[in-house]
Parts: structure tokens; sequence; C-alpha cells
């Protein structure tokens, strides 16, 4: 990695600049927070709404969680009562499409209102331009406009649960595929309109991040500082933009013409006008394979700094490392129909996509062993972004065997849409990415806010996630295996032994996101100072030759790489 | 370090950057509208999805092998017809061109006007199912309570026995599906609850 050793006057130099700078230019708070320019106020800003986010979408998910554990409905058709006024009968109907809302929405929220915005809005923001010696994002202005436009997007898709989907009953529920025809014609109410409108805003934000993120990393980085001595985190930053600048168009025009199928009349979806449902599968999964790795790139760059910081050794094959995220950026696009083996394709074309997809786990491979590698004979710590790591290591590679698995389109047959599915993807994203963004949160808390979290509690937090989340997910692969559908409210009551053990990891989870809030709530509290550099010897990026917080603007005397 | 020369050089370079990005972001969606006329285009050529084959000449080899087929009718809601194969299925030897025919009447007492999809299962099939003449081809419109026989006129392309996806079949469906002409209003307008129940 880049050797990154900034002469020492200089640097003091920066802290000196900021704190002037701080000192004869002083914000309202509307000013800091609203108006904001600030490549690490926005940063702050997204991750605070992620986090939001991600409690609201977190908890859907318990709900659907507690609804499963036993055979039958339990909580549905109250919760139906309760929010949309239904009763007897019409509450069990319109609680089992309620269900089906809440995991579109627990999906969508999870995707592009959470883990999008914490990685790449949240800690892309804050830390690339440090890391590459840019004083600022290349765009500040544009920077502000991408995350005013996730907070109404976010708004939309929320309200959209409330409102008519299909007739008589509330909120969008089509999954977040949002496959025709039941998103045209099945839903006429409003409910998928208005998910469509927050779709296409988050899409805005997303590619003006993109473009600010491309010209950010091409144009501003620091001298000497060249794309192969870049940090791997602005290497997956960089990749990752690239990804949403070109599949978030092809999302954009396919919701489109969702959008005229359904309100001008047209027929791109509907055969009666010559158009085909499964275009739309096309379209989607051109954006949505990319999607998948534009999830979890930026955790592959976190994860890579962080081993390398504990283990007080460079990363192993740094180039391998960035090279191997270029190819799983390129290479995520041509895969996409895998997960279409059961709409009549070819078995020509079923070979190549079983053959493209499988090729994906060679470069991961390639940074799945380079991380273990890393940490070969490094003086390993095992401080809590550590664990987290490596523990996002582990359960990638859980997630990533059974993908391989169901790349093959012989076994996916008959794995489709059942619970294997949920778990295999789970794996790769709600332990993989999130794992990713609960080491980058405790490798970067330090620096961000300048105080240093309890390391008991942050281990805390890690085991009972670790503990929760396995629980969850692990017997759905079993549950999968047996046969047991997506999307169901209701489930025959062989199923019932692993559904209540996975219901029980759900709120364990669940209490690990309660040790997260109070952790940095204790944070907070306790103001214990981080110093600037708290890793030691390893933590060798440009960030951690600034103060804890950084400056207001850092970098005035731009670094010089050798 | 920073001289007006060079800043110069990094915002002119920064507007390059951003003006590719938004052509790539055009592209895109240029590329998603695309894919529409070329999808169908690819469908037609290539047969996927169970799209049948437009001919003009009748194949000149007849093979002595069978395949057996089978017709099958559906009319989408809105339509107020009855349609239905006169015969359900006939045998036929591959290359063979034969004409069998549909039967579709019109129950409401006004002129409707439908329009026939088609597709052949096992979709691998509809690259080989070449038609000559057929209904679908045009839009048809009936008189209050009119009957019509539609007559088809196909063959399976000997080439089907050739190739290793398609050689072991021994049934091919023909499926019709007949669509209300008048493009019916926008799904989102629809107000009624009762017509459109879960």
């Amino acid at each position: 990695m880049a050797g990154t050793a900034v002469h020492h006057d200089q640097r003091h130099d920066h802290s000196d600049h900021g704190h002037a700078e701080h000192a004869h230019k002083p914000l309202t708070f509307f000013q800091r927070w609203f108006l904001s320019t600030n490549h690490k106020d926005i940063g702050t800003l997204y991750l605070i709404f992620a986090i939001i986010a991600g409690i609201i979408g977190g908890t859907l998910s318990v709900f659907m969680r507690a609804e499963l554990q036993e055979p039958g409905i339990q909580i549905f058709h109250g919760l139906a009562q309760m929010v949309y006024g239904f009763e007897g009968d019409a509450a069990i109907d319109g609680g089992k499409h309620m269900f089906n809302v809440f995991t579109t929405a627990h999906a969508l929220i999870m995707i592009f209102f959470m883990v999008m915005p914490a990685l790449i809005g949240g800690f892309a923001n804050w830390m690339v331009p440090i890391m590459i010696g840019a004083p600022d994002m290349a765009f500040p202005r544009m920077n502000n406009i991408s995350f005013w436009l996730i907070v109404p997007a976010f708004l939309l898709v929320l309200l959209s649960m409330f409102v008519e989907g299909p007739a008589g009953a509330y909120g969008a529920g089509g999954g977040w595929t949002i496959y025709p025809p039941f998103s045209t014609s099945g839903m006429p109410g409003p409910a998928m309109d208005l998910a469509i409108l927050g779709l296409h805003i988050a899409g805005a934000s997303s590619i003006l991040g993109a473009i600010n993120f491309i010209t950010t990393i091409l144009n501003m980085r620091a001298p000497g500082m060249t794309l192969h001595k870049m940090p791997l985190f602005a290497w997956s930053v960089l990749i990752t933009a690239f990804l949403l600048l070109l599949s978030l168009p092809v999302l954009a025009g396919a919701i489109t013409m969702l959008l005229t199928d359904r309100n001008f009349g047209t027929t791109f979806f509907s055969p009666e006008g010559g158009g085909d449902p499964i275009l739309f599968q096309h379209l989607f999964w051109f954006f949505g394979h990319p999607e998948v790795y534009i999830l979890i790139l930026p955790g592959f760059g976190i994860v890579s700094h962080i081993i390398s910081t504990f283990s007080r050794k460079p990363i192993f094959g740094y180039l391998g490392m960035a090279y191997a995220m270029v190819a799983i950026g390129a290479v995520g696009f041509i895969v996409w129909a895998h997960h279409m083996y059961t709409v009549g394709m070819s078995l020509q074309t079923q070979r190549y996509f079983v053959f493209a997809t499988m090729v994906i786990a060679v470069p991961t491979g390639v940074k799945i062993f380079s991380w273990i590698a890393t940490m070969w004979g490094g003086s390993i710590r095992f401080s809590t972004p550590m664990v987290w790591a490596i523990g996002f290591i582990f359960l990638f590679t859980v997630g990533g065997v059974t993908g391989v698995q169901l790349a093959n389109a012989g076994l996916d047959r008959a794995l489709h849409d059942t619970y294997y599915v949920v778990a295999h993807f789970h794996y790769v994203l709600s332990l993989g990415a999130v794992f990713a963004i609960f080491a980058a949160w405790y490798y970067w808390f330090p620096k961000m806010t300048g105080y240093m979290y309890s390391e008991f509690l942050g281990k805390l937090h890690f085991w009972v996630m670790f503990v929760g989340v396995n629980l969850i997910f692990f017997p759905q692969h079993f549950l999968g295996l047996a046969g047991m559908p997506r999307r169901y409210i209701d489930y025959p009551d062989a199923f019932a032994g692993w559904n209540m053990v996975s219901s029980y990891g759900s709120y364990i989870a669940a209490v690990g996101v309660l040790i997260f809030l109070y952790c940095v709530a204790e944070a907070f509290a306790k103001k214990r100072v981080a110093g600037d550099n708290p890793w030691g010897e390893g933590a060798n990026t440009l960030e951690w030759q600034l103060s804890s917080p950084p400056p207001f603007h850092q970098w005035e005397q731009l670094p010089r790489i050798k | 370090m920073a001289d007006t020369g060079q800043s110069d050089r990094k915002e002119r370079s920064n507007g390059v950057i951003v003006g590719t990005c938004l052509a790539f972001v055009v592209g895109m969606v240029g590329m998603a509208y695309a894919a529409v006329p070329l999808y169908d285009m690819f469908c037609r050529v290539t047969g996927y999805n169970g799209t049948t084959q437009r001919v003009e000449q009748e194949s000149d080899l007849i093979l002595d092998e069978k395949v057996k087929v089978t017709f099958d009718a559906n009319v989408a809601a809105g339509l107020p017809w009855e349609f239905a194969p006169v015969q359900r299925d006939i045998d036929v030897r591959i290359g063979e061109t034969v004409q069998i025919t549909y039967r579709a009447r019109n129950l409401a007492s006004t002129p409707t006007t439908g329009q026939a999809t088609f597709n052949v299962t096992p979709m691998a099939a509809g690259a080989y199912f070449n038609k000559v003449q057929c209904f679908c081809f045009t839009e048809t419109t009936l008189q209050p309570g009119e009957e019509m026989e539609m007559p088809v006129v196909f063959f399976v392309d000997p080439e089907i026995v050739k190739t290793v996806e398609t050689k072991g079949i021994k049934t091919l469906t023909l499926s019709y599906t007949f669509y209300p002409r008048e493009p019916s209003k926008p799904v989102a307008q629809v107000k009624s609850r009762t017509e459109n129940k879960l």
C-alpha cells in the first residue's frame, strides 16, 4: 500500500491551519448541518441517516421474524388492524399483504438507505478525500445535494407503506425486485408509484455521489500518490462509483418503463401490447447484480485496512487486491441471468451464466486468501475492529460458498426462491456488508469523534451480534434445503423448529443493536481522548497523520507521498 | 505549488470527467430503452422464450419422424370472446406443412377487436416452429355474435432433430392468448376495488 509518509512539519501546519480556519469562520448550527459542503460533516449526516434507516429496516425484520416464529398468523393481522384499520377477516388478508410490504420495505431500506449511505455516503465521504490527500470532495455542493436527495427518497419509500397498493390493501408488496405484472397490473394503487419515485431519487443521489467520487479520486490525489499507491479503500470506492454509474441508469430506465406502463398506457412489459415481463427481469438484474457488488466492495476496502493495521503488516498482494476488485466489478456486469435460471433460458445460455458466475469466485478467493496471508506471521491484536473484520471474512466466505452452489443452474432450479437463497444473500450482505460497516465504525470512530469507545462494549456488541445473526441465518439453510419458499407469512408445521431458532436469533441481534447504541452514547459521555493514532504502527494511511477529530479543512498544504 | 496554470488544468479536467460520467449515465439509460426493440428482435431471430418463426416458404424436406402438436387457447380479461382450437392436437411429420383451425366467437352485443399473442413450449422449440399463415399476424374484429374460423398454417423445421436441446422433444404446444385491442386504461387509474379483488 501507499508508503504515505508525510513530512512532520507539514502535518502540524495543517492542524494549525485548521484551527485558524475554525476560529475566523464560526458557522451556525443550521449553516453547518443543513447547508453543509464539508465532506466530513456530510459524511456524519450520512452515517446518522444510515443508523436511523438501519434501525427502521431492522425493526421491520424483527416483526417478520416474530411472525414466523410459529406456524400460523400471529401478529400481522393485529398490526394491519392497528395501522390500517382493518376489521375481522379483512385484517387477516390485509396482514398477509402487510407481511410482503414489510419484506419489500426491509430490503429497499437496507440496500438503498442503510448499506449504501453508510459505506459510500458515510465512510467513503469521510475518509476518501483524507486518504488521498485532498482538502475536500471535488464538488462539495453536489455532495450536499446527494445527501438531501436521499432523505426525501427514504420518506417516499416509507410513505408508500401507508397508501393503497393492490386493490383493498396498503403498501407495495412485490419484493425489492418489483417484477411486473404484479408491480403493474397487480398494484393499481399509488404505493408502487411512490416506491418507484423513491428509487428514482435515491438513484439520482447515488449517481451524483458516484460522479463526485470519480472526479475526486482521479483529479485530487496528493502529489506523488499514483493510482498504484492509493489506499485500497479509495480503490474500492472508485470501482464502486463506476459500478453505480453504469448500473443505476439501467434501473432508472427500467422503473421509468414500469411507471409509464402503470400510468400512461405503454406496454413495455405487458404481452397484450407486444411487451414481455421477462425483459424487466433482464433489465432489473443487469442493475441488480452489480448492485450487490456495490454493497460489498467498499467493505472489502475497509477490511483490507483493518486487517493490515491490526496485523502490523502491509496488506499482502496490494496490486492483486486492487485488480481483484476491478475484476469482480467487471465480471459482475455479465452474470445477471443467474438470478433468472427458471425463466426458460436455453441450456447454452444457462451454461454460460453458470460458468461466468463461478469465475467470480476466483478474484474473490484472491481477496480472502490475501487477507489471511496478511494476518499470517503478523503481530495480531484482537481489538474490536479486528474481530469485526475477521468475523466479516468468515461470514462472507460462508455466504460465498453457498453462492458458488447457487451459481449452478441445476441446483438453483431446486433452491430458487427458497430460504436457502435468503440465507445466502444475508450471509454476504447482512453479515458481510454489515459487519464491514461495524468494523469501519469501530476503526474510524476514534478518528471521527476524537473519543475512544469502550473496548468491552465493542467486543460485547460483536459477540452478541455474531451469535444472533448466525442463529438467524444458518438455520435458514436447512429450511431452504427442506423446501421452504420465501415471501410467505405462514408455513407448514414441519418447518417450525428451525424457524423458532431463527426468530430467537433475530431478538439476540436486536439486543446487539441496542448494545451498539449504548456503546456510542457511552463513548460520547465518557469523552476518553483517543489521540491522533490510537492504533499505533500499522495504521499508516493518511487519516492517522491528522488530529482526531481532523481539522475542519485538512491538507491545505498538500501532503507529498514518497 | 498550486499556481493558476495548474488550477486551470484541474478545473478543465474536472469538467471533462463529469462530462464523460454524464455521457455514461445518459448512454446507459439509452441502452436500457434500446434493450426493448433489441430484445424483441433477439427473440424473433433466435426463437428465445418460445417465440415462433414467421416464414413465407414451406419446407422442402419432410422427415419420417412424427411429432405431436397440441393446441392451447386463452382469452385475457376484458375481451368477451369464446376462443378454442377445433382439434386438440395432431400428429405431424417433421417438415410437413399442415393447416389447423381455431374458432372464436364474440359473446358481446358490440363489435370487439382482439389481437393474439402466441408462444411455443418447450421454449427451446420456438426457433423451429415455422408459421406460414396465422391470424395472429393481424388484429381481428368480430361483430356481435359472429363466429370465425381462424386457420394457422405451420410446419416444424427439420433442423429440430439436429440440435441437442430439441431432438428429444416429442410434443410441442402452440398457445394463443387473445387480448382486447383497445388498450386498457392505465392500471394506476383504475379506481374500483371490486374490479381487481385480491
